[in-house]
């Protein structure tokens, strides 16, 4: 319990921990959703603080991790172009391409830019009327309605030298490809919180009730986990597999109705490549019909880049939760930060990265682990 | 990139036609877009990604929130230079002139 005294309220930190311990009988596997999640797991130790029993795997919720290679690459190709001024959210910019990064795009001469909000980027293409501004509009139901916004005021405003590079994500189906794989050992699921904010919980019932499983949406604080996982074992225990609210002071049940329908209006559903997984029906958004003109694929005409992922990288495992990080064979050695192979390894929020940060001091030595280099 | 920190509303104007307030993150200011919650007061907290509220929040969560944050180093990470972060990360240098 070496952690527990760092709690923000230690004592109910405790008081969670030991109602989980008194409930639990056998042993289960929750899954985290959100990367944010995952990160604050490792961070504090709540997996080391939890009974045996409860196992924690970490799922497909970071947003930079599942952004398909064949998106860098075109990210990548864009962003090399001399008319563009290519934005993007800082956590892009080490994520590996195909033998590059937006890093290195820029060091060879690339107008990169990192901003905080895609609003930047609107207000960037508005004052360089001349050049051609494309963002790389990744991420989960939580960054969809900022990026939905800009496109609508981009139109709106009239701002024609301004696309997006559109990758968004969606939760449910993920879950639902992730229950319906013939390897899945998952057995209920903390929702993401933040998601949840903006599309409330309407989406979850049906997956709960077709697959058995309890769905507990839960905040990224560690009180909020600690919460989020005592209600889930709570149900598992009673056989029960509800949709359940533990992060009520941020999730409404209809969630953010005005960005909900400006998702609608902006987007339109379609399937979607995840890195490491493959392809899940419907598991993502991209620009409507009526926002086509600002589709930067279309514009930069870089529909036909397909890319081959590299073969040694196994975060397509580590993303469903049957591999954990230092379970595979690069990790700490061929694939650091410094020089990472897959996208898990770059974002603050992959599973990869977090289990190095936090981790790899603890982990047992494999047999190539010794000579990892510990950087940072 | 997908944290969602909780600000504080410090005062609210029309620009462009569009809804927008500077909000107080914990010291770090910003300007935010409220088109998703038209009707957040001046003095209210909200959940805020990437420059826009996404949900009110009462004031206590929202300070625990932000307190949990700047003892963790969370703020400098959602708001610091990326560049500086990311060249820190490969072992290179910045190449050229500060990111913008
Ligand atoms: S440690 Fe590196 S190579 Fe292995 S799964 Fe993670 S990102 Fe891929």
């Amino acid at each position: 319990m070496k952690y527990i005294d760092e709690f923000q309220d230690p004592e109910l930190a405790r008081r969670l921990l030991d109602d989980i311990h008194a409930t639990v009988t056998r042993p289960w596997a929750l899954m985290e959703v959100c990367g944010g999640q995952t990160h604050s797991i490792i961070r504090h130790g709540i997996d080391q603080l939890l009974p045996d029993e409860v196992e924690l795997i970490h799922g497909p919720g970071c947003p930079v991790c599942v952004t398909p290679l064949e998106v860098i690459d075109k990210a990548l190709e864009i962003a090399s172009r001399p008319e563009v001024i290519f934005c993007s959210f800082g956590d892009m910019l080490r994520v590996p391409g195909t033998g590059r990064d937006l890093f290195q795009v820029r060091g060879e001469g690339g107008d990169v830019r990192v901003v905080y909000s895609p609003l930047d980027a609107l207000r960037i293409a508005r004052e360089n009327p001349d050049r051609e501004v494309v963002f790389f509009g990744i991420g989960f139901e939580t960054t969809a309605p900022p990026n939905a916004m800009t496109v609508h005021q981009a139109r709106k405003q009239g701002i024609r030298n301004f696309s997006m590079l559109v990758s968004h994500v969606r939760v449910p189906p993920a879950i639902e490809a992730i229950m319906s794989s013939p390897t899945c050992r998952v057995q209920a699921f903390l929702a993401a919180g933040h998601v949840c904010s903006v599309m409330g919980v309407g989406e979850y019932p049906e997956l709960a009730e077709r697959f058995r499983v309890p769905i507990v949406v839960t905040g990224f604080e560690p009180l909020d986990i600690l919460e989020g996982v005592r209600r889930t074992v709570r149900q598992l225990e009673r056989g029960e597999h509800t949709v359940d609210n533990a992060y009520a002071r941020a999730v409404r049940a209809e969630g953010n109705p005005a960005a909900r329908a400006m998702l609608e209006d902006v987007f339109e559903v379609t399937d979607r490549a995840w890195r490491g997984i493959g392809v899940i029906p419907d598991s993502g958004w991209r620009l409507s019909a009526k926002y086509r003109d600002h589709d930067a694929e279309h514009r930069f005409s870089v529909e036909d880049i397909r890319t081959r992922e590299p073969a040694e990288c196994r975060s397509g495992e580590v993303l469903q939760g049957l591999l954990k990080p230092h379970e595979c064979a690069a990790f700490g050695t061929l694939c650091t930060p410094r020089t990472p192979l897959g996208a898990t390894m770059v974002s603050s929020e992959g599973a990869c990265a977090a289990y190095y940060l936090y981790r790899r001091l603890d982990l047992p030595a494999g047999p190539t682990a010794r000579e990892a280099t510990p950087v940072v | 990139m997908c944290l969602a920190v909780p600000g504080r509303v410090l005062d609210i104007e029309e620009r462009d036609g569009t809804r927008m307030a500077t909000v107080d993150f914990g010291g770090v200011v910003k300007e935010v877009c409220l088109e998703y919650l038209p009707d957040l007061q001046v003095g209210e907290y909200a959940i805020v990604h990437v420059g826009f509220a996404l949900q009110r929040l009462d004031e206590e969560s929202a300070k625990q929130t932000l307190e949990l944050f700047a003892e963790l180093g969370m703020l400098q990470e959602e708001f610091g230079d990326a560049w500086e972060m990311a060249a820190a990360e490969a072992g290179r240098d910045v190449v050229g002139e500060a990111g913008k």
